[in-house]
């Protein structure tokens, strides 16, 4: 390693404590080469994002602090430099990419607008220069019709299109340093896909380093030189990718490894009883457009003549990238939406146009399970009131609906005296533990998991799904599944559903739709499934 | 999978227990505004001359042994004045404050969670708002008698629109969340689901606007009695007393000025409260 050239940017030992002196990180070190492409790799909480934020002097003040430690930029020291000078190295030299793009733009200026602004900061070009260069970079980033582009609003654009505007503007001043941190994490696999491959591109043409902050291993397989593993505000193992991936020396860098779910379907199983719990017949949601002035422009049709069914104890996945309409079967399932038309029977009762009134005993057959753990329990309620609400609206007194609360907190594996906390005190998996045993405290016969599984760190999602599995088997409770992650839905999922701009365009085991697809979109989504390439488990076993 | 997870975090405590210790500000504003209501409930504990007693040989004294804080136009002795003046203020601040939330609450809580309701009863307080409110409030005072019982329902007409508007508003955006969805899917009546999950999200909100109505009140008060459309000067308040003494205020300036600071003390304090109050209702406020 001593023949090397110079680290392009060097954090030695870089320690950062909170405003009241609690440390967040504990001596980090790493360097990056000019041209390499650096991962940042942890959970949340783990400081990747403080790391990345104090190397460019962005710590938000009076919140963090720099306690000690060195980061040299091109040999430059950078902590101690003015803040002028600080923010001439930011854009010239290094520029940052964010996870939201929509937040990153500003939603009153074109976005030609914007990145003329930043050569205008910069550089010294006249207004004719700036155009030229700006439709460059538009064009480097493979945006389509880059004149119409350069005069568009954010909100005209797509999220993958966004971010494609924010790499352009990032690049326009040919930085020698990118920090993207989870520049993908919001957008879809084939829009992630493009987005690395472009990344990949522009640093090959520009000799540009790449600091990747991310949480998916997946992502790095696919993109990093040299990975970083951090964990609790350290650095647990650094090395060439195929090193820290393929040999890791480190449990932690083997334990998040053996999390990351395989792209495999799961071995199919017996099928059981043959009950039929849910009947979606040629369900159809059409959101109405807005009224004009003598008649209501033509609506959305989010969900277009669904159809499935699912016996007891199994789960279907519905797989699909975001506006496939998956939300919105699940909210017509749920009956939280009305749907347009079709039929959705849960145990043999067609529930879709029931009343309000008439759908009450229906209710407690189909629970659900939200995204967000953070919001789909009441800040204000604590744990045993939120767990004995729905029983003791269907006539349980409070003695009982308190025991089974016990008994299920036990279930999903958390102590009983969680009953008396309130839901900040849990963390998140924590708190998704929680609803998953509000949703069983119904004695549903069919459980509805909207992305329950996504806002949730890979190691904690393991233990979710684990658990979700293991319920399944003792309780044999069926499982709609709903995700845009193939690989969670390899592990879990008996049947998959894909959906696409509202119609289902494939239908079948989880070995037919994931091991052999049919339908060109399936295999779209396949291919661009990051890692696929990986055998992680082989990995964490070595 | 079944095994418990320790949490390593402290016993749950009761609520009074996680209330935080208050800073500097807050006790003192606690301490004079129990210190006011103190001295407006037991007023005559505290004065020894009458606020209505007329002594025309001794009109616009300085402060003296006798006269605290000296005497007005009419020679009644302005701290007594002041003293019985607080009760009047208070009741209408808290008066005004408590009805129109207790009003207003219900009627935004309807508005924001039945969409048909919410066309008319919003039309019907859009309608309220278009009159300006010190207009509003002559009109209804000259309607009637000038009472306290009409000043103060004059005062809190034009109130509750905001009440209803920003309870409303707060339920448009809660009913969105999650939590409130798992509600509706466990078959919580509406009724439950409006006092549980829907009612809380706007008492923060809710807090901090009725401590502003409660200023608001005790300064439109004091315009009405200004404006001779308020409660008559043989009743004394803080508004009538400062609306008087802006007569004399460049030979007297204590006649605007005393009274004055008890206002702005008690608006201040009641502020102060107001935030104090909020922080501690939401657990997310709470920084550990």
């Amino acid at each position: 390693m001593a023949c090397e050239q110079a680290p392009l940017l060097q954090v030695e030992n870089l320690r950062v404590a909170t405003a009241e002196g609690r440390p967040i990180l504990h001596g980090v070190s790493f360097h990056i080469q000019p041209g390499e492409t650096l991962c940042l790799v942890g959970e949340s909480g783990s400081g990747k994002s403080v790391a990345s934020l104090a190397t460019l002097g962005l710590l938000p003040k009076g919140a963090l602090q720099v306690e000690g430690g060195t980061i040299t930029f091109a040999g430059e020291a950078l902590l101690g430099a003015s803040a002028r000078r600080l923010k001439a190295l930011r854009g010239n030299r290094v520029a940052m990419i964010f996870q939201e793009p929509m937040t990153a733009l500003n939603p009153v200026l074109s976005v030609g607008r914007q990145i003329d602004e930043v050569l205008c900061c910069h550089t010294r070009l006249d207004a004719a220069e700036r155009r030229a260069k700006t439709l460059d970079a538009l064009a480097q980033v493979h945006l389509p019709d880059i004149q119409r582009i350069y005069g568009a609003y954010p909100h005209r654009l797509s999220g993958g299109q966004r971010q494609r505007i924010m790499i352009a503007m990032a690049l326009v001043l040919e930085p020698t340093l990118l920090i993207a941190d989870e520049p993908t994490t919001a957008l879809d696999v084939t829009t992630q896909q493009q987005i690395l491959t472009l990344i990949r591109e522009l640093q090959q043409r520009h000799g540009t380093a790449v600091l990747f902050i991310t949480h998916d291993m997946g992502v790095v397989a696919d993109i990093a030189d040299r990975v970083c593993v951090m964990h609790q505000g350290q650095v647990v193992e650094q090395g060439a990718a195929a090193q820290v991936l393929g040999q890791p020396r480190q449990a932690y860098t083997r334990q998040l490894l053996a999390a990351v779910p395989a792209l495999a379907p799961r071995a199919p199983r017996a099928a059981g009883s043959a009950q039929v719990v849910l009947d979606v017949v040629e369900l159809s949601m059409v959101y109405p457009g807005p009224r004009r002035l003598l008649r209501r422009s033509p609506g959305t049709c989010a969900a277009d003549q669904v159809s499935f069914n699912l016996t007891r104890g199994r789960t279907l996945g519905i797989v699909g990238e975001s506006g496939s309409g998956k939300s919105t079967v699940a909210r017509c399932l749920m009956r939280l939406l009305t749907p347009s038309a079709g039929a959705v029977r849960v145990t043999g009762k067609d529930i879709s146009e029931l009343s309000a009134a008439g759908l009450k005993p229906h209710r407690k057959r189909i629970q659900m399970i939200f995204q967000d753990p953070n919001r789909s329990l009441n800040p204000r309620r604590s744990i045993a009131q939120s767990l004995i609400e729905g029983p003791m609206n269907y006539g349980i007194d409070r003695a009982e609906a308190l025991t089974r609360a016990q008994r299920l907190l036990e279930l999903v594996g958390l102590p009983a005296d969680a009953l008396g906390r309130y839901p900040h005190q849990f963390s998140g998996g924590q708190r998704q533990r929680i609803a998953i045993a509000r949703a069983l405290a119904m004695e549903p016969d069919v459980i509805v998991a909207d992305e329950a599984v996504s806002a949730l760190d890979v190691s904690v999602q393991a233990q979710v799904l684990e658990l979700l599995d293991g319920l399944q088997q003792r309780l044999g409770v069926a499982i709609v599944f709903i995700t845009h992650d193939l690989r969670v839905a390899a592990q879990l999922c008996d049947e998959v559903l894909v959906m696409r701009r509202g119609q289902v365009v494939e239908y079948g085991t989880a070995a037919q739709v994931l091991g052999a697809p049919q339908h060109t979109y399936t295999q779209q989504l396949m291919a661009a499934v990051p890692g696929k390439a990986w055998d992680f488990s082989a990995a964490a076993r070595s | 999978m079944s095994k418990p997870v320790s949490l390593g975090l402290p016993a749950p405590r009761r609520r009074w227990a996680k209330l935080p210790r208050p800073p500097l500000a807050v006790a003192l504003a606690a301490l004079v505004l129990l210190a006011l209501i103190g001295m407006a409930v037991f007023a005559p504990w505290f004065t020894h001359h009458a606020p209505q007693a007329l002594a025309p040989a001794l009109r616009l004294k300085g402060p003296s042994a006798e006269f605290w804080l000296g005497t007005d136009a009419y020679g009644r002795d302005l701290y007594s004045r002041i003293v019985y003046g607080a009760r009047v203020s208070l009741t209408v601040g808290l008066g005004v404050a408590v009805f129109s939330v207790a009003i207003g609450l219900p009627l935004g809580l309807l508005a924001g969670y039945f969409r048909t309701l919410d066309a008319l009863l919003m039309r019907v307080m859009d309608g309220l708002m278009a009159v300006p409110g010190i207009l509003l409030a002559i009109a209804i005072v000259s309607l009637s008698s000038a009472g306290l019982a009409t000043v103060m329902v004059a005062i809190m007409l034009p109130e509750i629109p905001q009440v209803v508007r920003l309870v409303r508003s707060r339920v448009l955006s809660a009913r969105e969340e999650p939590y409130v969805e798992a509600a509706v899917l466990m078959g919580t009546s509406t009724f439950k689901l409006l006092a549980r999950h829907l009612m809380p999200n706007t008492l923060a909100p809710l807090i901090v606007q009725g401590t502003y109505i409660c200023a608001s009140a005790i300064l439109t008060e004091a315009i009405l009695s200004f404006l001779g459309a308020g409660i008559g000067t043989e009743t004394p308040t803080w508004g009538n007393i400062i609306a008087e003494g802006r007569l004399y205020f460049q030979l007297k300036p204590g006649l605007v000025l005393w009274a004055g600071l008890a206002l702005s003390l008690c608006i201040v304090s009641i502020n102060l409260l107001g935030d104090a109050a909020r922080d501690a209702l939401d657990p997310r406020m709470k920084k550990r």
